[in-house]
């Protein structure tokens, strides 16, 4: 069974939500990486989403586009992000890690020896920001053959057919983006997300992630009531951005949010129990 | 209509690509995050149903002549032909089109299909700030809201552009990411459109891009081609014997080529931009040293560093300096049809110097390229035979940046 899957079936046993918080890889510099990914699992993170560095990250926003710069002013590769992944198992075999990042990095290295090295530093899954479902083909092929989840994209603009596809296709985990715009962006409205994550799942029984408009504690909550899973990338970047000069203060930062989240997140769970307890 | 006539090479129907999946042999496709999947495949089919339309056709033409001014001139420059001794030189008079250059026969199209599609919002990316005219432009005249993305340092290097698109109504938005080149700005207007998408249109300015854009921007930018072939045919009898068109993007290149590609005895050479030589890393030659890969949801010939990451590139004239090519390029150079060769900074400044002083014509820095290409192939054939040359624009944008490289103050 793959760790995702794992993943998700132990939290439903728990009647909990996943939070997915995201990181781009060298991000403020390769050395923190490994360190940064500890500390979101210790401050709650259910699984990783590692961002590669690219240098034209067309579906980001300012934030995530920030990053991307910071970590390519120190040369980070896909190879430097897979390294990063497999010192992260050195003490971590249990949480999951998606590889999130764009195409061109992947057709450098070759899929097949992309999906090789993917599966040797022990990531489990692959999201590919531009490589939608048409264009996805051979490499979905040989990602399957190493038993790597394919995690797809479905947007707010996805038509019902085209949903049906990609939940087809799909595997570990379904991201839903929730609003039209890039990631970062502040205009969510939860009842759409609500509407669409119900429509993905008359498709598909796989956990339903949301993303792209999760700014705060309040936000991850109302995306927890409605989907699997929360992913939140841009609030923790921003902590990284403002605490550029003193990891520590940086480190702090970033768990203190993730803490909050997780917070968030398990609130109506505590709330149950309450109830159940007083009852 | 042509005295020799029209073959069909065996190595490819070329009117048959794209493909549905908008693939030139490996290259083109969608490569675009999913947000974008069904307003390209809305763009596409609203094209599709347009191009067929008798009333969208009629209209773009009503435009195309009294508007942008078409037909430009096919244009002999005899006193250019003789100096260099060898083939007759013919201009391509695209730099008599309102606003200048080429740019205008797809700004006006695309204008038409966003009218068509009810967009009340334009934007668009530009580089040296002539697609971004040629879209104010439009925009002014149909009383649409435009947004112009335009890299800071091109904002810097293009001021008076910047004045036009401002003085036509548009915003003119500075992009601070990357490079702050035409590469950002295109990513910048990726950007605004996937959170915008319901009421804007992308006016993208070049054969890159998503499906439909490079099937799209050719289509507007064929008119070049077919009256060319039409005014040497009044002119000479004949087919010509080559064509030259630099290539950035490549919109004004495959503007001329595509009508000529099925007559294989045409040669056709696309020039890009070698800079400061392509032994040096400042150029903007993807197609001479580039390798294939994915940018700007095509898959095309890229200038990349060894870890997949976009490279900046280099060249004297803004338009050429872009990291990618238009993937039916990327195919016509991998299937032999046409030879893609490079112009340094200095052969440019060159060419541009002898066209003004010969034939009184200031060339844009882009089409210097092609013109300095045209007078090396020329030399080496007979005066019997016969060579178009793109002229895309014209040069008073560039008078600056040629003054400042001469150490000539304004």
């Amino acid at each position: 069974m793959s760790r995702i899957r794992e993943c998700f079936d132990a939290l439903a046993r728990q009647g909990r939500k996943a939070l997915v918080p995201y990181i781009t890889a060298g991000d403020p510099h390769p050395e923190h990486t490994v360190a940064l990914m500890h500390t979101l699992v210790e401050a709650g993170a259910d699984m990783i989403e590692l961002g590669v560095p690219f240098s034209d990250p067309m579906a980001d926003g300012p934030v995530i586009q920030a990053a991307c710069e910071r970590a390519l002013a120190h040369h980070t590769s896909l190879r430097d992000t897979l390294d990063m992944v497999r010192h992260f198992r050195e003490r971590d075999s249990r949480t999951p890690v998606i590889l999130m990042g764009y195409q061109n990095p992947v057709e450098v290295l070759g899929t097949s020896e992309f999906a090789r090295l993917a599966v040797q530093s022990q990531a489990d899954g692959v999201l590919t920001v531009d490589l939608p479902l048409e264009q996805a083909g051979p490499a979905l092929a040989t990602y399957r053959e190493h038993d790597l989840d394919t995690v797809f994209l479905i947007a707010p603009t996805t038509s019902d057919a085209r949903i049906k596809k990609i939940c087809e296709a799909a595997s570990g985990l379904i991201y839903y983006v929730s609003l039209k715009g890039v990631t970062g962006a502040g205009h969510m409205d939860i009842s759409e997300v609500k509407n669409k994550v119900r429509e993905i799942r008359q498709h598909s029984t796989l956990p339903v992630g949301v993303g792209f408009g999760v700014q705060d504690a309040e936000s991850a909550r109302a995306v927890a009531s409605v989907a699997d899973a929360v992913i939140v990338g841009s609030a923790l970047i921003r902590q990284i951005e403002t605490y550029l000069s003193d990891p520590d203060t940086m480190k702090k930062k970033v768990a203190a949010l993730v803490k909050d989240l997780r917070g968030a997140l398990d609130h109506d769970l505590a709330e149950a129990g309450r109830s159940a307890t007083s009852a | 209509m042509a005295s020799k006539a029209p073959e069909r090479t065996d190595t490819a129907d070329f009117a048959q690509v794209p493909d549905r999946e908008g693939m030139f042999g490996e290259y083109g496709g969608r490569y675009v995050a999913e947000t974008l999947i069904e307003p390209l495949a809305q763009l596409e089919a609203a094209y599709f149903k347009f191009r067929e339309d008798p009333g969208f056709v009629a209209e773009f033409e009503a435009d195309l002549s009294h508007y942008v001014g078409r037909p430009s001139p096919l244009y002999h420059a005899q006193r250019l032909s003789e100096k260099h001794g060898g083939a007759q030189i013919y201009l391509k008079r695209e730099d008599l089109n309102h606003t200048g250059a080429h740019k205008i026969n797809n700004t006006v199209g695309q204008a038409l299909l966003a009218k068509r599609m009810n967009k009340s919002r334009i934007i668009a990316e530009t580089g040296a700030g002539q697609h971004g005219v040629a879209t104010a432009t439009v925009a002014a005249r149909l009383g649409l809201e435009c947004v112009v993305y335009m890299g800071e340092e091109d904002i810097r290097r293009q001021a008076p552009n910047v004045y036009r698109m401002r003085l036509l109504g548009a915003e003119v938005v500075p992009v601070r990411s990357g490079s702050k080149t035409l590469k950002d700005a295109l990513n910048e207007a990726l950007r605004d459109w996937v959170t915008h998408v319901d009421t804007t249109f992308y006016i993208i300015g070049t054969v890159a891009g998503p499906h439909p854009y490079p099937v799209l921007v050719r289509d507007f930018q064929t008119v070049i081609g077919r009256e060319a072939k039409s005014q040497l045919e009044a002119m000479t009898g004949s087919l010509p014997d080559a064509l030259v068109a630099c290539v950035g993007g490549g919109s004004n290149a495959i503007g001329l080529f595509y009508p000529f590609l099925e007559h294989e005895q045409v040669q056709m050479y696309g020039v890009e931009a070698a800079g400061l030589g392509l032994d040096t890393q400042k150029h903007s030659a993807p197609l001479n040293t580039g390798k294939p890969g994915v940018l700007h949801g095509n898959r095309t010939y890229l200038m990349e560093d060894e870890n997949g990451q976009i490279i900046e590139t280099h060249s004297i004239s803004a338009g050429l300096d872009y990291p990618g090519v238009g993937p039916e390029h990327a195919w016509l150079k991998d299937i032999g049809r046409v030879q893609y060769e490079s112009v340094t900074d200095e052969q440019a400044l060159a060419a541009f110097h002898e066209l003004t002083r010969v034939e009184g014509i200031i060339p844009a820095l882009e089409s210097s390229h092609a013109l300095a290409y045209a007078l090396q192939l020329a030399a080496g054939m007979s005066p019997q035979q016969t060579i178009v040359v793109n002229l895309s624009g014209r040069g008073d944008k560039d008078i600056n940046t040629v003054a400042d490289i001469e150490g000539i103050e304004l």
